[in-house]
């Protein structure tokens, strides 16, 4: 077991230098200058000579990236072209929002994905079985962009029962402490009883985690289905019904927990696809987070902000992933022999 | 380098005028609300974009500008509204009779929000970390905007006198000097605070302003305070609050849900809403700017006269207007917006008339029109929304008179980038004035000096008698004479139409009816310390 | 599984060849047939976009925008520029069934050349391969097409590259798997026994018995390409004005949510159902072509 996990970790490292290498060439090549993009419409010729040189954008690539490489292996990207902080920094600021995001969205799709699919196995071949699926598979098929557009304009502008963005009323100062602003909300509370910091973080996160959440509610609601149904026609299923044990017993203490195995997989893959994934949803609703950053930062041809942002996201994904196939390994051991 | 040392001569010769009216101490402020301003409460002012870094003397975009000016004052500042110079920092100046030393007598008594004095070492370390290569934060740079108006060849050095006096010696008489030390890059920091935060100082600013900074969340909300022991006017607000909502139409809802108080670049589509509101008032000034498509003519079939009065024939602005600047802009006949001095109303706009579009073109050998492209900026700026929209709506009316566009649309950077060395054949672009100057607009964009790569003048319109005019204008120290040359000129630039001139856009702050004093200023700087809210 | 059992009696007489076979049981499968009907529908659409559209989709009419559903000859409206809604959508259809089919076709046929190669030949070939496809993978999709866009400058022709380029390494892998087992195979040893050339084996023998899975992947894959190209031009990356592209008209109808919903929900409801079309059918193939892939 630990000789697969130090394997896998030890196929991590060339595949984030090529991560590395990747981005940074991209980076190199795309065109536009940031030196340009900071001057705007009123930049000299002279000026910009003096910006490209004090961004070392003068020297040859080759150097460039030697540079990078050996700065990025420290965790050191450099300053931002555009605000001149250290980009590393930027990114541990607004690295938080995504997460609380991405992990809102995700109990929400766990919570509903996992009932939708034991409800429509169960029914199997039932009007609700029919309406779940083909829900889910309306999820699946959502430009989230627009979904999001939609909720804002039934919920935010019709009813005005949500903000249109942000993640907390700016005017209660809320000072942050661990940046997940529901769990600081939660230490206010507790701390100093006032409510009101918790409850405007969950009005703020309801929607745009709704949103990031449909694809991977229909997902999950797929996957715990079949996998379900495949449980329900196990030998040692049938054996307990007709055993005697009641159904709800033998669907929720046997069943489920088998058929929970590969949701859980999907549960983590789908986890860091939305942290990558949240550009869109942050886009729309305002949420300062990383996706929204690196975003910008392409548009601004903020070099180091792109390369650390996209590197950064890169590898939380595969080390996510790869925590995934590693508790699945330990879970189902006829993996690691493939 | 060349324009901009063109571009500062102009600016010498009109804040002369500027500043020939308010040499002496400030007036005092008199008090613009019949029942009074009203101490306390929260304002919290939506805008489109986080500010980049509060150092003013390093960042050139408004957004910055809009943090920087509530935690920093400058030695002189523009009078509320107004392109007029007063003292801020500076109670007093004289100027020597050679016009080279500029002597500034300080306001005392004045202190940074870190405690420690305002006082003449501050005023010389503020300019000389921007103009000094040796200086100990030189490297704090890029000195960009200082760099822009070309004041390191104008200053040659600055000298403390003694604690409250400090003299700047010009290497040459400037007199647009005064008007520059208003502007945002020439603020006075704390020198002991940028020691303390050195490479950080931009995201720690300390100044003397009426507000200071509490907290900063990036890409979302900047925290200020009233400073108590502000020196001038106000502060009457507790607490300033920038909260960066991207989306127009988001900043309008927030409005409307009283999550904000004041917002920035409403959407044209919300106006109507915005104004049948009776919890909102807009307030709204013409903005010292133009919009314009500049043709090419260095690129066929723009050389032709015809053919650039056949688009300008073909071209209905009163369309653009409607679709694209609702009830935010006007539409534009001449280069220089109304509000500025030698505005020529005398000029009769090109009327939107197809036929005779035709005709012109017919004439210039294209009876069937021609193929070519029309360039649209990516971003939305003060003087044009939405140019892809109206590159949209103009490519629909060409191909009425048998002219077919091709939109191109590049990332920002790039697309200045190609303009300035003429790629296009047809280009939006615009300009917001810098000082409310004429020649700002008229020399700066359309001269022939202004049209060699990387040039301002996109339409690389060569114009001798133009050029002239505008050249003898710069020489020129009478106001009505030099009223009457680009007055003239802008008969030639009429004729000659090198550019279809689009909009002015109107700047509308749509603000809660319960906030009070809030005044809209032509250099586009977002001033809080005398505005109120009802408690 | 039922349905097996009942085509071996069905064998005993007529015999339908195994296409016709799998094609019976694909039109019994309620949502496949949905799903095909969907997209014919929209085939349909973009093929003869100029004769059903009832406007010119570039036709502007300033002084009647923002005119709602059913004003006059505008069944769903017009849009920001009095531009007729129904006649964007039409046309928009055409843009999105090019784009999505044309990009999952270049990145199949180059995905699947790719894996078979690699699988078949092994050794460090393979190796350099899938070390390439795991960085690749390491790329989050949405990242990797907004980074491509990026680089390329924005345009509808650059998304569908940008699309293809992250489409690539599901086929590779895919390929490559099935190549791997089949390799091994009675009747691929017999061949190459007999002195079949790599090439006839590779492209003749083991690709179409591997093909029903890439098939089923293709499918579904149209629907995410339809997708990612409304999800990058929402961005300004894909599509350029005045083209009538869906995600194009989402971005542009963002200031609308106070004033004129059609223009904003319209645009969404074309994308999702032509993606749903896709993807039923495509669920409906998986289950007829490869029961093994059923999750």
């Amino acid at each position: 077991m630990i000789r697969y996990i130090l394997r896998r970790l030890l196929l991590l490292i060339p595949t984030l230098l090529g991560v590395l290498t990747i981005v940074f060439f991209m980076v190199a090549l795309s065109p536009g200058d940031p030196a340009r993009v900071m001057l705007g419409e009123r930049a000299s010729p002279a000026q910009l000579e003096t910006i490209r040189a004090e961004l070392g954008l003068d020297r040859p690539l080759g150097e460039q990236y030697l540079n990078y490489i050996f700065r990025a292996v420290r965790l050191d990207f450099g300053r931002s072209i555009k605000t001149g902080r250290p980009v590393m920094q930027e990114i541990r600021e607004l690295f938080p929002a995504t997460v609380e995001l991405a992990l809102v969205a995700m109990v929400i799709a766990t919570s509903l994905g996992i009932l939708i699919g034991v409800l429509s196995a169960v029914k199997q071949n039932t009007w609700l079985d029919y309406t779940s699926m083909v829900g889910a598979l309306t999820g699946v098929s959502m430009p989230v962009f627009w979904l999001g557009l939609v909720l804002i304009m039934i919920f935010s502008v019709g009813l005005g029962w949500f903000p249109t963005g942000g993640r907390i009323e700016v005017r209660l100062f809320f000072e942050p402490i661990t940046r997940l602003f529901l769990i600081d909300g939660l230490i206010v509370w507790i701390r100093d009883g006032d409510s009101a910091y918790l409850q405007s973080a969950i009005r703020h996160i309801v929607l745009p985690a709704i949103a990031l959440g449909t694809i991977p509610i229909a997902i999950i609601a797929r996957t715990t289905r079949s996998s379900m149904l495949e449980t329900l026609r196990q030998d040692y299923v049938r054996t307990a019904r007709s055993a005697g044990i009641p159904e709800k017993r033998v669907i929720f203490r046997y069943a489920l927990k088998n058929a929970l195995l590969p949701v859980i997989t999907v549960i983590g893959v789908q986890f860091g696809l939305l942290l990558a994934g949240a550009i869109l949803t942050e886009t729309i609703f305002a949420w300062p987070g990383i996706g929204r950053w690196i975003y910008t930062a392409i548009s601004a041809r903020d070099y180091p902000a792109v390369q650390a942002g996209v590197a950064v996201v890169s590898t939380v994904f595969v080390l996510i992933n790869l925590i995934v196939d590693i508790l699945y390994s330990v879970v189902n051991p006829k993996i690691r022999l493939q | 380098m060349k324009r901009i040392t063109i571009f500062m001569l102009l600016l010498v010769l009109t804040a002369a005028l500027a500043f020939a009216g308010s040499q002496q101490e400030s007036e005092p402020e008199a008090a613009a609300m019949s029942d009074g301003p009203q101490m306390g409460g929260v304002l919290v002012f939506a805008r489109s974009g986080d500010s980049v870094g509060l150092d003013p003397g390093r960042e050139t975009d408004g957004e910055s500008f809009y943090g920087s000016r509530q935690i920093f004052d400058t030695l002189v500042e523009f009078k509320p509204g107004t392109t007029e110079v007063q003292g801020a920092l500076a109670e007093s100046w004289n100027v020597s009779a050679d016009g080279l030393e500029f002597t500034f007598n300080l306001r005392p008594g004045v202190k940074f929000h870190d405690g420690t004095p305002f006082n003449a070492d501050a005023v010389a370390f503020s300019f000389e970390r921007q103009m000094d290569e040796s200086h100990p934060y030189y490297d704090h740079g890029p000195w960009k905007y200082f760099g822009g108006m070309g004041m390191g060849g104008i200053i040659d050095e600055v000298v403390v006198v003694n604690d409250l006096t400090v003299k700047f010696v010009l290497t040459a008489p400037e007199a647009p000097f005064i008007a520059n030390l208003a502007m945002d890059f020439a603020a006075i920091v704390s020198p002991t605070a940028v020691a303390l935060y050195d490479e950080e100082f931009p995201s720690n600013p300390v100044g003397t302003g009426p507000f200071k900074l509490v907290s900063w969340t990036k890409d979302d909300s900047i925290v200020l305070e009233a400073n108590k022991d502000y020196w001038g006017e106000g502060p009457y607000l507790d607490r300033l609050i920038l909260r960066v909502i991207p989306d127009a139409t988001a900043r309008y809802l927030a409005l409307k849900a009283g999550e904000v108080d004041l917002i920035d670049f409403p959407s044209a589509e919300d106006l109507e809403l915005m104004a049948a509101d009776p919890n909102i008032e807009l307030i709204q000034q013409a903005g010292l700017n133009v919009g314009y498509i500049a043709m090419n003519l260095d690129k066929e079939p723009f050389g032709d006269v015809r053919v650039r009065q056949a688009m300008n024939y073909a071209i209905n602005r009163e369309e653009i207007i409607e679709g694209v600047y609702g009830s935010a802009g006007q539409v534009a006949k001449n280069p220089i917006p109304p509000t500025i001095w030698s505005y020529n109303d005398d000029i009769e706009p090109y009327p939107f008339d197809p036929d005779k579009a035709r005709e012109l073109l017919a004439e210039a050998g294209f009876p069937n029109g021609f193929s070519t492209d029309l360039w649209a900026m990516p971003v939305a700026r003060p003087y044009n929304p939405n140019a892809r929209r109206i590159a949209e709506i103009v490519q629909a009316q060409l191909a009425d008179i048998g002219v077919e566009i091709e939109i191109v649309s590049y990332d920002w950077g790039t697309y200045l980038d190609k303009t300035d060395v003429g790629e296009h054949s047809m280009a939006m672009l615009g300009w917001t004035g810098d000082n409310g100057d004429p020649d700002n607009f008229i020399y700066l964009l359309l001269s022939a000096d202004s049209a060699v790569p990387p040039a301002m003048n996109i339409s690389f319109w060569r114009n001798e008698e133009f050029t002239n005019l505008t050249l003898e204008a710069k020489r020129v120290y009478d106001q009505d004479a030099r009223a009457k040359l680009y007055e003239q000129a802008q008969v030639i630039f009429h004729e000659e139409a090198p550019w279809v001139p689009i909009a002015h856009s109107v700047v509308t702050v749509p603000v809660l009816n319960t906030v009070h004093g809030f005044v809209i200023y032509p250099t586009g700087s977002r001033v809080f310390q005398r505005v109120w809210i009802d408690q | 599984m039922s349905t097996v059992e009942q085509t071996s009696a069905v064998e005993q007489h007529r015999e339908p060849t195994p296409f016709q076979e799998k094609w019976i049981r694909l039109l019994r499968n309620k949502g496949a047939v949905v799903g095909m009907g969907v997209i014919l529908l929209f085939i349909v659409l973009a093929i003869f976009a100029p004769l059903i559209a009832p406007h010119d989709p570039l036709e502007q009419n300033i002084s009647i925008r923002k005119s709602p559903p059913f004003t006059e000859s505008h069944f769903l409206g017009t849009d920001e520029l009095g531009r007729d809604m129904l006649s964007r959508l039409i046309y928009g259809a055409r843009l999105s069934m090019t784009i999505g089919i044309l990009s999952v076709g270049i990145s199949m046929i180059g995905g699947v050349a790719i894996g078979v190669v690699s699988g078949y030949f092994g050794g460090w070939l393979d190796r350099i391969v899938m070390r390439f496809i795991d960085i690749m993978l390491a790329f989050p999709y949405v990242l990797l097409t907004i980074v491509i866009v990026a680089v390329l400058g924005p345009s509808l022709t650059n998304a569908m590259i940008a699309i293809d380029i992250s489409q690539l390494p599901r086929y590779v892998r895919l390929v490559r798997a099935s190549v791997l087992a089949e390799k091994e195979s009675d009747y691929v040893l017999a061949e190459r026994s007999i002195g079949t050339s790599d090439l006839e084996l590779m492209f003749g023998s083991i690709l179409p018995n591997s093909l029903a899975p890439v098939i089923v992947q293709a499918t579904l894959g149209v629907g995410e390409a339809i997708l990612s190209s409304a999800a990058l031009s929402f961005l300004g990356l894909g599509a350029q004005p005045p083209t009538p592209e869906w995600g194009l008209m989402i971005a542009s109808s963002r200031e609308f949510v106070t004033s004129a919903w059609w223009i904003v929900t319209l645009p969404g409801l074309a994308t999702l159902l032509s993606v749903l079309g896709f993807n039923l059918f495509g669920d409906g193939l998986r289950d007829v072509l490869d029961p093994r892939l059923k999750e």
